[in-house]
């Protein structure tokens, strides 16, 4: 027995903030102090904070310490573990807390967030089948085993639940179709493919929480009349994928994987597939062809994947979030629980990988139908430097950005939709005001049509064309008409694509304009990028008034492009000036003004 | 590289190690991607003769061999530096200002994205997401993620490498 478990936090998150040193130093400071057999130490999940990282979580106390240094173990040890007292210097401090919060109901970051799907994350040792069991894992397959298969899809439907990948089909439904196409052999596919930038939900889940993907497979396969499973996860995933294959050797022990599983005569054979980078891999039918070793191309529906599959046999695919909500809702009386959180149509959580420029960035799980002033402000801590909130951009390169105006919109499939975004995988990257919307426009159409698979012309020349002219436009050489070609470029694009990714990707651009149509206008007939991003419409000017003279930005820029002497406000020689931004980032005065190409020192705008 | 310098890279591979690769996979075509993968990981690239070996072996003609490699991001032609960076390209990078460190990095190493220094030590890339969106911008330089960057910071983190 251990006296306590010191969790840390070996997500990628915290061990690149450094978790590993801290672990390390922690074990010395316990072998010197002959104490090591008391404590068990697991690298476990995430418990999402990543902005405060390393974390070090400590049970049966419940006590949250956060960013950590290799330094402070000893003190750690020697005062809250052997001498029982909390360290309060290490716990969590911010302007958003009176006084230093001990465990998750006392920080902000957690207050509005409801755990179904990060449950075991963090808590359970992920490589540990005992843990999970202890958790209640595996009573939801073992109650499955003995259900009829339109019963579990029943309780799937009723319990509401919509498919996490993006489009929010319901889960349910989708068994039914595999279920009833006819054929002895069917598999679940587990789409691990988490390509889009800025989501990283699915590998916390996978690394923190494998068992709970598998038992959702095996559920899922029950339900469907399948025997066979595929996990294709991203090559990009090492600790994910290892801790899968563990998971999957440990169920197999276990007799929950393999022939005759509990003695219900269903058996299962899981399967792990690395991807080998190609977003459109996300999209089902492009999944299917990577499965079977060719180029990771869509294919026109129908037939869908029910009916024609992978390797041709009725196949059904689901996002591992979805999977992972599956053992809540199929145990006793699960699914009747599960439908009380959320909205009308959007039932239970969603995870959002919570970043950009707000204060607290990390992986958050909220109740559907939250609003997004709550996300940002009461969970996300608001604005990085107090800043001015601009847009949030939700769904990805298929999602679309929403406006400071829709701050009260609740987050759930329907109204995102409406609002011109999607729920997409759960990436909400917050923007300020140094922003520039039209470049974000381009960011995420240059992504997508890099990603393009050049199977269909209208996403693979369409994106090409809008990219050519949202180039132009940051480059200073818009025209007055380029607006209305790329709405007629973006709905054609949007209404001949095969597949998600080209009905999707002029999201972005048809969004931007509807809501910041004026800093598009202004780029092209005033040429100004106000945001200080797009590098031949803007200039940077210090403020003569405010500058103190202390020659950081003198320091820091690369190529000597400002002068002045100490204590006398410096200058900056537009005629060498890159616009790198060195200068802006380092001004403590924040005395270096972004104004219109031309104009003079002492006009701030 | 040079196509030359490449070609005389590629005359030492030992296709006997890409035989034992490839043996337990015989006769299954699916499973081709992962076949690259390992090869992939031994030989860090995915040379010609070992391309041309595979296609005979598997019995898949090198034309979609080829088609297959050049689809997928992770598969290399070309041989790769001591030194792989990576730089994020994810949202939240790009937002905090992930082409101002990118733009810094082509200056220092006079290579674009995708390129390897001659003399092999660095070769730089860009990735769609690390998963470290808290600590952007962020790059990888192999294993070590080097995260809340400003461009001043690139040159003192490159000269860590040899």
């Amino acid at each position: 027995m251990y006296e306590k478990h010191i969790m840390i936090c070996g997500a990628t998150g915290c061990l690149s903030s450094g978790s590993n040193q801290i672990a390390e130093t922690l074990k010395e400071e316990l072998e010197k102090q002959g104490v090591i057999d008391k404590y068990r130490l697991v690298m476990g999940g995430c418990p999402g904070f990543c902005e405060v990282g390393p974390i070090i979580v400590i049970y049966p106390d419940e006590v949250f310490y956060c960013r950590l240094k290799p330094k402070d173990m000893a003190e750690l040890v020697e005062q809250h573990l052997i001498g029982g007292e909390i360290v309060e210097r290490l716990l969590y401090k911010g302007p958003d807390v009176d006084a230093p919060a001990r465990f998750y109901d006392t920080i902000p970051f957690y207050s509005k967030q409801k755990f179904n799907v990060l449950r075991n994350s963090g808590v359970i040792d992920p490589e540990s089948i005992d843990e999970y069991i202890m958790r209640g894992g595996y009573r939801a397959l073992r109650r499955a085993l003995q259900m009829d298969s339109q019963a579990i899809c029943d309780e799937v439907k009723d319990a509401g639940l919509r498919g996490r990948g993006g489009a929010g089909f319901p889960t349910g439904v989708k068994w039914g179709f595999t279920n009833k196409a006819p054929g002895p052999k069917k598999y679940i596919v587990c789409n691990a493919d988490e390509g889009d930038p800025g989501a990283f939900m699915d590998r916390s889940i996978l690394e923190g929480d494998p068992h709970a993907i598998l038992e959702g497979m095996l559920i899922a396969g029950k339900a469907c009349g399948a025997d066979e499973g595929y996990i294709y996860c991203r090559a990009e995933y090492p600790l994910a994928i290892r801790r899968l294959k563990t998971a999957i050797q440990q169920a197999e022990e276990y007799g929950l994987l393999g022939s005759n599983i509990l003695d219900s005569g269903f058996n299962f054979k899981m399967n792990i597939k690395e991807g080998a980078g190609a977003f459109v891999c996300g999209e089902e039918t492009a999944l299917l062809a990577s499965i079977e070793g060719k180029r990771g191309m869509p294919r026109p529906r129908p037939p869908f994947p029910a009916q024609v599959g992978v390797f041709g046999k009725p196949t059904t695919i689901n996002n591992v979030e979805t999977l992972a909500n599956i053992p809540l809702i199929v145990k006793e009386g699960g699914a009747a629980e599960y439908a009380k959180v959320g909205t009308e149509g959007s039932k239970g959580t969603k995870v959002f990988a919570l970043a950009g420029k707000v204060r607290n960035t990390g992986l958050v799980e909220v109740p559907m139908g939250i609003t997004i002033e709550e996300i940002i402000f009461d969970v996300g801590g608001g604005i990085q430097g107090g800043r001015e909130f601009k847009a949030v951009q939700a769904g990805g390169p298929s999602g679309g950005c929403i406006p400071h105006d829709l701050i009260n919109l609740p987050i759930d499939y329907d109204s995102l939709t409406k609002a011109g975004a999607i729920m997409g995988s759960g990436g909400l990257v917050v923007m300020d005001d140094r922003t520039c919307m039209v470049d974000l426009a381009k960011y995420f159409l240059s992504f997508t049509q890099k990603e393009s698979c050049g199977k269909c012309t209208p996403c693979r020349e369409g994106t090409k064309r809008m990219l050519e002219i949202l180039e132009r436009i940051t480059e200073g050489e818009g025209k007055p008409e380029d607006l209305d070609t790329l709405d007629s470029l973006a709905h054609s694009i949007k209404d001949s694509s095969l597949c998600g990714l080209g009905q999707t990707c002029p999201n972005p651009v048809l969004t931007t304009i509807r809501y910041f149509r004026h800093e598009y206008e202004e780029h092209i007939n005033e040429g100004y990028c106000r945001s200080g991003i797009c590098k031949p419409l803007f200039q940077y000017l210090i403020d003569q008034d405010n500058c103190t003279g202390c020659r950081a930005c003198v320091r820091v820029c690369p190529v000597e492009a400002i002068k002045g002497e100490k204590k006398e406000p410096h200058e900056i020689i537009q005629e060498l000036c890159t616009r790198c931004g060195s200068c802006i980032e380092k001004c403590r005065q924040d005395c270096i003004l972004i104004t219109r190409v031309g104009s003079e020192a002492d006009v701030s705008n | 590289m040079s196509n030359e310098a490449v070609a005389e890279l590629n005359q030492d591979i030992d296709l006997d190690q890409v035989d034992s690769i490839i043996e337990p996979y015989l006769g299954k075509k699916e499973m081709v991607i992962p076949i690259l993968q390992k090869v992939q990981e031994h030989f860090g690239y995915l040379p010609r003769p070992v391309m041309e070996h595979i296609s005979r072996r598997m019995h898949i003609p090198l034309s979609r061999l080829y088609g297959v490699t050049t689809f997928y991001a992770q598969f290399k032609l070309k041989p790769r530096g001591r030194n792989i960076i990576r730089v994020c390209k994810g949202t939240a990078c790009h937002i905090q200002g992930s082409p101002k460190i990118s733009e810094r990095i082509e200056e220092i190493l006079d290579v674009e994205s995708g390129e390897t220094t001659d003399d092999l030590r660095f070769t730089l890339e860009e990735v769609a997401c690390i998963g470290c969106c808290a600590l952007a911008p962020v790059i990888m330089v192999n294993d070590d993620p080097h995260g809340r960057l400003t461009p001043d910071k690139v040159k003192d983190i490159l000269d860590g490498y040899e």
